[in-house]
């Protein structure tokens, strides 16, 4: 047995993914929601990287790859949040998600 | 074996940080010292990765996640910054939320320790960064190249979101 084995990745990464989803869901702040789905992409890619290291067949490098299309992803993602953040703090003069409802019926 | 060792205690160490950190990132009041605690999460995160052996990976999250999206996330907070002053008021979800987070932990925790990994899981696979270079300019050069188109989308959908109305008028 080797230690640490892939279930001990496997646990960091889904307590990294809850402790990511209570970010999203209970941030009042849209920044802080931001930086929580990176949490969640993160925690991904921590599963992602484990699974490549220890069930992957020699010279399988698919579960790196993934990783690094994952992280490509969210900085597209973080630059365009960034700048709906911007946006929504020019209209709305603040980020607070409670605050934006314009749309709601 | 003094090696395994070595590697477990770094990995406990690292994951006890990057958890520790992550739980301050959702958790403090003060947004900008979550910010730094984000940070430290992507460290700890990057570490992890090599004590999985993956260099590669663990230089693309220091330079991607812990420099780039680190300094585009403080960008976000200074720029709006009266959120900063309000600090991060406990929003109406918070029990819903910690409710169901600890749901998803616990069923993923569950699946994870009772499924009987593929037999190679007793070994371990060494991946080097040329292989990794190797199969994405070959295998995945189509996702490759997609992943380009991605990002100079990304960066034209950013400036015409945040380009400021008076810019718009100046020009017509």
């Amino acid at each position: 047995m080797i230690y640490p084995a892939l279930n001990h990745y496997m646990l960091v990464s889904a307590a990294l993914f809850a402790v990511g989803l209570y970010g999203v869901l209970s941030r009042r702040n849209a920044v802080g929601v931001l930086m929580s789905i990176e949490l969640l992409l993160n925690s991904v890619n921590i599963a992602l990287v484990a699974m490549s290291r220890y069930l992957g067949q020699n010279g399988a490098a698919s579960g790196q790859v993934f990783a690094i299309f994952v992280i490509t992803v969210a900085a597209g993602e973080a630059s365009v949040a960034l700048a709906l953040l911007i946006a929504v703090y020019r209209s709305h003069g603040g980020v607070d998600v409670e605050s934006v409802n314009s749309l709601q019926g | 074996m003094p090696g395994d060792l070595g590697l477990a205690i770094s990995f406990y160490l690292l994951a006890a940080i990057t958890l520790v950190s992550a739980l301050m990132v959702v958790s403090l009041r003060n947004i900008f010292h979550a910010g730094l605690f984000l940070v430290l999460t992507f460290v700890g995160v990057a570490g992890l990765y090599l004590t999985l052996n993956a260099a590669f990976i663990a230089a693309v999250q220091v330079l991607v996640y812990g420099g780039a999206i680190a300094v585009l996330m403080l960008f976000a907070i200074f720029l709006t910054r009266n959120a900063m002053t309000q600090g991060n008021l406990p929003g109406r979800f918070r029990f819903p939320a910690m409710a169901m987070a600890s749901i998803i932990f616990v069923v993923f925790g569950y699946v994870f320790l009772m499924t009987r990994w593929a037999p190679g899981s007793a070994g371990q696979v060494y991946i080097a960064p040329d292989q990794v270079s190797g199969v994405l300019l070959t295998e995945f050069v189509f996702p490759f190249e997609m992943a380009s188109v991605l990002l100079l989308a990304a960066m034209i959908g950013a400036i015409v979101l945040a380009r400021t109305p008076a810019e718009e008028e100046t020009k017509a």
